[in-house]
């Protein structure tokens, strides 16, 4: 990587982008070609494409004779892919972008007063694209911030989840889109959502037998939202594709049932599904067991919102009462010359968000290239695409709510927080002893105290303290980083 | 005999990897669900979100604690094992 040549202002770039998939890249693409503002662009993957669009690393030397990965069809629309990564290739070769891949941004400041006179962002980056404990830290400056940094799996506590074999669904597909890698060879996929769909095809494509789709909702829910539905026929397009893929291969779709349990001793064997009966509870007796080597399980996403909160964005909440960042219809959000697309500003999927990018980058052209701030030029047709698909967005929100019996399941031994292997007992005993919400219950019980700060149980915490999704936590660190990294810190840029 | 001619050790053991595979894609290819114990209870744990945001795949890779397996890329002749605990001696 060259250093890029600053900015008249002093930054590095006039805009940073964090995170390359489909709302980074879309907004790449577009600052590339209808603006003449410099980029960079930072992702913690090896390449672009974000989940959505995951690939395998690059190899540095190619291996004759060696069996091609058979991802054929894991991935959707791979032509506009194919086309944002060429435009970013150009950008790239002609100067305008750089790209940091395998770099996790830890922490983003602003960068008043420091060597950006107008003021604007320091992006502090760990570079992992070496082996580890090679990891190196370095600061990118810019004018302006969008952040895109996607959503990741929602999961939710039951009896044996923490089996190992037991996975998000999200994590059985990066398996297969990167790795080539079938998890299991019997696979159960439970939970809610149009993503289930697409995995448990991806699987059965592979050659693994999929023992079951069980989604807790059922899809007589859509009719209830058919003007969205109607509106978006394309997007039903790509679900029927995977249905019919389900189909050939002979796997149960089964509506209104959830898995309450994983059993085995080192590793999963089976799994116990049950019914979910009208009043979202788990219907006794009805349990029918699996016998499976894997599992993918998933209640949605969660926006990664750690670098939105460091930055004091404003808040608000989807359909469903998720915390997402608050932006108007170019992207803005409540801060300056920051700017929000994709799942951090409400999970809507890849169409959206490749709008949403691409209205992002119309954002940061009219702000910085000195129209007037108070002015808002009209959105045109990606604007209006973005309310047709947002409908849509909130159509599959509605349509996929996490029942209110998914806490029948837990019995006191069942484990909440994974990290630091509190048990539901004891975050009951809490909430008995009046903890109403996430914090309190991680400060009674260590709940979300560990590695992973929470972003695996603190939905479940929440709703069981509180009833309802919590605000996202501050981390002071972003991503983990080695202590000798941390230590070699520029302290110009050093956050803490 | 494995299709592929890169590879990894893992607990003494040789993994096959394809160019490009994670450590936990390829532990997971090879039949391995689980690298880790853990710090409390000492159960067995492995590949979860598989994006990086869990934790709960952590080995230690070529000496060092506390990474993510389903993150570093496999490379020929690395040296992976079991995490337990902490992953340092202070457990």
């Amino acid at each position: 990587m060259t250093t890029p040549d600053l900015t008249p202002s002093g930054a590095d770039h006039d805009v940073v982008v964090i995170g390359a998939g489909p709302a980074g890249m879309a907004c790449v693409a577009t600052l590339l070609a209808e603006t003449s503002l410099t980029v960079g662009l930072v992702d913690a993957g090896h390449g672009a494409g974000g989940q959505y669009w995951r690939q395998p690393a690059p190899v540095p030397t190619p291996h004759p004779g060696e069996p091609a990965p058979r991802r054929a069809g894991l991935h959707h629309d791979l032509a506009t892919f194919h086309r944002l990564r060429d435009a970013l290739d150009r950008g790239a070769a002609s100067g305008r972008l750089a790209t940091r891949f395998a770099h996790h941004v830890w922490s983003v400041t602003a960068n008043d007063p420091g060597p950006v006179a107008e003021g604007g962002f320091a992006v502090h980056v760990v570079d992992r694209s070496g082996r580890p404990g090679d990891e190196s830290t370095s600061t990118i400056t810019g004018r302006a911030l969008v952040i895109a940094t996607g959503a990741f799996d929602r999961a939710l506590p039951f009896p044996g989840w923490d089996l190992p074999g037991v996975m998000t669904v999200g994590g059985l597909q990066a398996l297969l889109k990167a790795g080539d890698v079938a998890a299991g060879r019997r696979v159960a996929i439970g939970g809610t959502g149009p993503f289930l769909l697409p995995v448990a095809a991806a699987l059965a494509a592979r050659g693994s037998t999929v023992v079951g789709v069980f989604e807790a909702n059922h899809p007589v829910r859509w009719l209830r939202e058919s003007r969205a539905v109607a509106r978006n026929v394309g997007k039903l397009g790509e679900g029927a594709g995977y249905a019919a893929t389900l189909l050939r291969h002979r796997v149960p779709l089964r509506p209104r049932r959830m898995i309450v349990a994983a059993h085995g001793t080192d590793r999963v064997e089976a799994v116990s599904v049950a019914r979910v009966g009208r009043d979202g509870r788990p219907v006794e007796g009805s349990a029918e067991r699996h016998t499976v080597d894997a599992v993918g399980v998933g209640w949605g996403f969660t926006p990664q919102l750690d670098i939105a909160v460091t930055l004091g964005l404003r808040l608000t909440r989807d359909r469903g009462g998720t915390p997402v960042v608050e932006v108007d219809r170019l992207h803005r959000s409540s801060r300056p010359r920051v700017y929000a697309a994709g799942e951090t500003c409400g999970v809507g999927g890849a169409a959206l968000a490749l709008v949403e990018g691409r209205l992002a980058a119309r954002g940061v052209a009219h702000d910085l290239t000195g129209a007037d701030p108070a002015s808002h030029p009209a959105p045109g047709p990606d604007g209006v695409a973005a309310v047709r698909l947002g409908a849509f967005a909130d159509a599959i929100i509605s349509a996929h709510p996490v029942p209110v019996g998914w806490v029948d399941a837990l019995t006191d031994e069942t484990i909440v927080c994974r990290c630091e292997e509190v048990r539901f007992g004891a975050v009951r005993a809490a909430i008995e002893a009046g903890a109403t919400d996430a914090r309190q219950v991680k400060q009674l019980t260590r709940t979300g105290m560990g590695w992973c700060q929470g972003r695996v149980c603190g939905y479940a915490a929440a709703l069981l303290s509180a009833g309802a999704p919590g605000e996202p936590d501050e981390r002071l660190i972003g991503a983990p980083m080695p202590l000798g990294a941390l230590a070699q810190t520029d302290d110009q840029h050093d956050a803490m | 005999m494995s299709e592929f001619d890169t590879s990894f050790d893992f607990d003494g053991r040789r993994v096959p990897f394809r160019p490009g595979q994670t450590l936990g894609a390829a532990l997971v290819a090879a039949g391995t669900t689980a690298w880790r114990t853990t710090r409390l209870e000492g159960r067995p744990r492995g590949l979860f979100c598989g994006i990086g945001v869990c934790f709960d795949c952590l080995l230690t890779v070529d000496g060092h604690a506390n990474q993510r397996a389903c993150l570093v890329v496999a490379r020929d002749g690395m040296t992976a094992l079991t995490q337990e605990g902490t992953g340092h001696d202070d457990t």
